[in-house]
């Protein structure tokens, strides 16, 4: 899709010429890259391919869910190659689709985008380094993620459960309903999924942290780094903190499933509830991964387009930091209705509520940034406030669902799957937007259409509001998730929802649109295309930035600016 | 396993006997109903006497009620809780209605008005020069401590609905122990005799000609006295199900080898309907929750046409232990199984 650096030298103004005794041919160079920016091109179309067939999946779903009965399933079964056509067929095909569209969209749409994507791409850049600190294990990094995509998708063709093929536990793959309860390859292949995924995760955690703490330029401390990058460093250390628990919970579920161990087996001494607490230590911090490198963008680009710096940037990094940290002693909010005691669930439901306070000082400081600015619309702009306003409703919802005794009655509702989505689907995803209009001219050398941006933006937003308010009306109605058929009370919202789904998918269209256009007949960018309010290391670079940049290393001064520009 | 179905199957025969009395006795039923149409308690226990009397010579007074009853479910169309009937879920209703929603609305529309603001306020051409304030340690201050206040406040009530949910129901009170299925529910009553009801969603046909809501539904309901707490226990024989009525505020989660607690308590006589709210395979959409409350006198006779016994807490004891030795062995095939998968 993006193509990138065309010319190698940073000192010229001709980006024209090839250059290629510096550049690998198109094998080593996609295949065996140790290039950051390649590497996150690469990151950025797998993401981009991820998210298509995860959004596929939820239009199957969404399609299904428009009205009351099975309707849609039995014709989407012969996709994933199960023979007979049959009632538990469909009903087992639904709960692989809820399974992969929640394990695609988390481990391989916005994670490669948000960390391997755009992390990749613009951490080196912005602190002033040349590549990252490991390529070569950056390579790895993507090839792991890229083989678990497989596993996963793999595992929808092998036999998974009593229905039929595939692994139908849903994205969290609860025991004993993943061990006991699926018989089959498909599960035992979604867990391995995880493990390359997660494997590829850790490695880019390690290389994020080495890179940032070892390859600043010279001048750029910490306190003078942009908050992207501070995002990135925060989420590289719940990266690393947090997948080791995942993994091991999930090789725990291996072995009970394949070798006879009962960890979470009551009737060999073990738990079930035991892979919960595991895997929500995970799964807490997992949302504040697909959030953070988010809340970075938006600072810059809200601090970009109001032509201002930062409105407390220290506050801004430290409450990054905050809700990092308080991320991992929260993850009990995820299990309310599993019995736990009741002191448990009161210091849970406390902690829970702390959050809110890290999450307040980001919005107001994006609020405060814009205040006494001199505010530009253009598209990431348009994004980024459409992301504050969206990424609140959905943080509030979680003020509601943080009360132990409330969320009693919401738990495992559509009041959750509206949460969750509007701070990942409409807020992380928001955010990638946002991310992408603001650099990919950077990344392409060629201008998007502005125009096309706003329409995206527009018909997205109104999409993925009739899509997932309504699930909040759902859920208190009392809705459960992961349901395929529901009782006639349900229906007047669901058709909704699934009219929203409609609106979403027209604004995608749009999107891609939009990168053709920029890729076939985009105007050549400009190295600062956004003008004085882009003030970071990546816009005193050409667009796109040359192959191998910074060999010369920028120096930073007291403002935090280059002091030769 | 076998053994579990064999035991389902008898479980059936005693759903079949309700039936086959069902009908033996709708003459009764329909003059109950007409009984029951002014809905105030009164008028229910007068009701119920007589016909109680009525019947003793040859079988137990227990109609199941019909669909007029129905007080927990989903409204099409409905943006809010369903409506509740119980003493926490009105408290959690309270809360989420009176503190949490306008709270949550509060903040949103503030920070839609800010934006709104900024936006309006300082844009280029309003505000060509943009300043360069960058710090404000009071507004920061401020920002900080005002939320801390503000979730202080709805700590208090939402900690102490939590201590009223966990609030342990009274030594005599009656205990369902419900069993979650791979798809259906089990009701079992060790305090009446140990006997098991198992429920399974009435087919759509059924449900529908019957008035009632399909997939909802369901042939067996759970039964309780309705004003008093119900100590419910739950546990799965399989996999993780959960078991929850949205009308009574009540979710709790059944998990193999485990055994939750909490109580209910339905403050009107009607029907509750929940679904399992924990995924646990293929039907996990189809083995739906039909909780019936019922006057006390109601409830004995529903027990004793179950088969079930009545009074008696001596009773109660043996019957808990013969619940936990039936326990273990399904665990124990589960673990004989798990190595042959």
């Amino acid at each position: 899709m993006a193509t990138t650096a065309e010319g190698f030298d940073a000192h010229t103004e001709d980006h024209g010429h090839h250059d290629a005794d510096h550049k690998p041919g198109f094998f080593a160079r996609w295949f065996m890259s140790t290039n950051h920016k390649d590497i996150g091109t690469l990151y950025l179309i797998f993401s981009i391919v991820a998210g298509i067939i995860g959004g596929a999946i939820s239009g199957i779903m969404r399609a299904e869910l428009a009205e009351p009965g099975i309707q849609i399933l039995n014709s989407s079964i012969p996709f994933v190659g199960v023979g007979a056509e049959s009632m538990d067929a469909a009903l087992h095909h639904w709960n692989v689709l809820i399974t992969a569209h929640g394990l695609i969209m988390v481990f391989f749409m916005v994670m490669p985008a948000m960390i391997g994507g755009f992390g990749n791409w613009f951490v080196p850049l912005m602190i002033g380094a040349p590549d990252m600190a490991f390529p070569r294990m950056n390579n790895i990094s993507f090839w792991l993620t890229v083989v678990g995509f497989i596993s996963l998708l793999f595992s929808m063709f092998v036999p998974g459960g009593p229905g039929g093929n595939g692994a139908g536990v849903g994205w969290t793959v609860y025991a004993p309903l993943s061990t006991s309860g699926s018989v089959g390859p498909a599960v035992d292949f979604a867990i391995f999924s995880l493990h390359l995924a997660g494997a590829g995760s850790i490695l880019g955690a390690t290389n994020f942290i080495t890179t940032i703490f070892n390859m600043r330029a010279p001048g750029m401390t910490l306190h003078k780094m942009p908050l992207f990058v501070w995002s990135v460093l925060v989420t590289a250390f719940l990266l690393l903190l947090a997948l080791p628990v995942l993994a091991a919970a999930i090789t725990m579920l291996i072995t009970d499933r394949n070798f006879g161990t009962t960890f979470y087996d009551a009737a060999g001494g073990g738990d079930p509830v035991l892979y919960q607490h595991l895997f929500w230590f995970f799964g807490h911090p997992e949302v504040y991964i697909m959030i953070l490198p988010g809340f970075g963008m938006i600072s810059q680009i809200v601090s970009t387009f109001s032509k201002k710096p930062v409105f407390g940037y220290l506050g801004m990094a430290y409450a990054m930091v905050a809700i990092g940290v308080v991320g991992f002693i929260v993850w009990a909010h995820h299990m309310y209705t599993t019995g736990l005691d009741v002191n448990t669930k009161m210091y849970f439901t406390a902690a829970t509520m702390v959050i809110a306070v890290p999450t307040g000082v980001k919005i107001f400081s994006w609020i405060a940034t814009m205040w006494g600015g001199s505010m530009e619309f253009k598209s990431p702009m348009v994004w980024a406030l459409g992301f504050i306003f969206l990424f609140t409703v959905g943080g509030v919802t979680g003020v509601v669902l943080a009360n132990g005794g409330v969320d009693d009655n919401l738990h495992d509702t559509y009041y959750v799957v509206a949460h969750f989505h509007y701070v990942l689907s409409l807020g992380a995803v928001t955010a990638m937007f946002a991310g992408f209009y603001y650099w990919f001219p950077k990344m392409s050398g060629k201008m998007h259409s502005e125009f096309l941006a706003h329409l995206h933006f527009w018909v997205f937003f109104v999409g993925v509001n009739v899509i997932f308010f309504p699930m909040h009306f759902l859920g208190l109605q009392g809705m459960p998730r992961r349901y395929p058929d529901y009782t006639a009370a349900y229906a007047y919202w669901n058709e909704i929802a699934t009219l929203g789904y409609k609106i979403m998918a027209v604004s995608i269209v749009i999107f891609f649109i939009n990168i053709i256009y920029a890729l076939v007949a985009g105007k050549k960018a400009a190295p600062n295309y956004w003008g004085e309010g882009a003030t970071t290391l990546e816009w005193t670079l050409s667009s796109p930035p040359p192959f191998h940049q910074f060999e010369t290393l920028p120096v930073i001064d007291e403002k935090g600016q280059p002091v030769t520009a | 396993m076998a053994e579990r179905r064999a035991e389902s199957v008898e479980q059936m025969n005693f759903g079949e006997h309700t039936r086959r009395v069902t009908r033996m006795m709708t003459v009764l039923w329909a003059a109950v109903m007409l009984a029951f149409v002014p809905q105030s308690a009164l008028a229910q226990e007068e009701a119920a006497a007589p016909a109680a009397t009525e019947a003793a010579a040859e079988a137990p007074a227990y109609t199941p009620l019909g669909p007029d009853m129905i007080k927990g479910q989903p409204t099409p169309g409905g943006i809010g809780f369903q409506d509740q009937y119980s003493e926490t879920g009105e408290y959690a209703l309270w809360m989420h209605d009176a503190i949490l929603m306008p709270l949550i609305i509060a903040i949103s529309i503030l920070v839609l008005f800010l934006l709104l603001w900024v936006m309006v306020r300082y844009n280029k051409r309003t505000n060509p020069n943009p300043s360069k304030t960058s710090h404000n340690t009071l507004i920061e201050v401020v920002w900080t401590l005002v939320p801390v206040f503000i979730l202080v406040g709805v700590a208090i009530p939402s900690i102490s609905l939590i201590a009223k949910q966990y609030e342990p129901a009274p030594a005599d009170a009656i205990t369902v122990k419900v069993t979650g299925y791979q798809w259906y529910w089990g009701y079992t009553y060790p305090d009446n005799g140990d006997f098991e009801v198992i429920s399974n969603m009435l087919p759509e046909a059924d449900a529908l000609a019957a008035g009632l809501p399909a997939q909802l539904a369901v042939d067996n309901r759970m039964v309780i006295p309705v004003g008093v707490p119900v100590r419910i226990q739950t546990t799965a024989a399989d996999v993780i199900h959960s078991f929850a009525v949205p009308s009574l505020w009540f979710k709790l989660d059944a998990v193999p080898g485990r055994l939750n607690e909490k109580v209910m308590m339905a403050k009107e006589p009607g029907i509750y309907y929940g679904q399992c709210s924990e995924l646990c395979g293929i039907k996990h959409g189809y083995m739906p929750i039909a909780v019936e409350a019922v006057p006390m006198e109601q409830f004995e006779a529903w027990v004793k046409s179950q088969g079930g016994t009545v009074g008696a807490a001596e009773e109660a004891a043996p019957a808990e232990e013969a619940t936990e030795a039936g326990e273990e062995a399904p665990a124990e095939e589960a673990a004989a199984e798990a190595p042959a998968v």
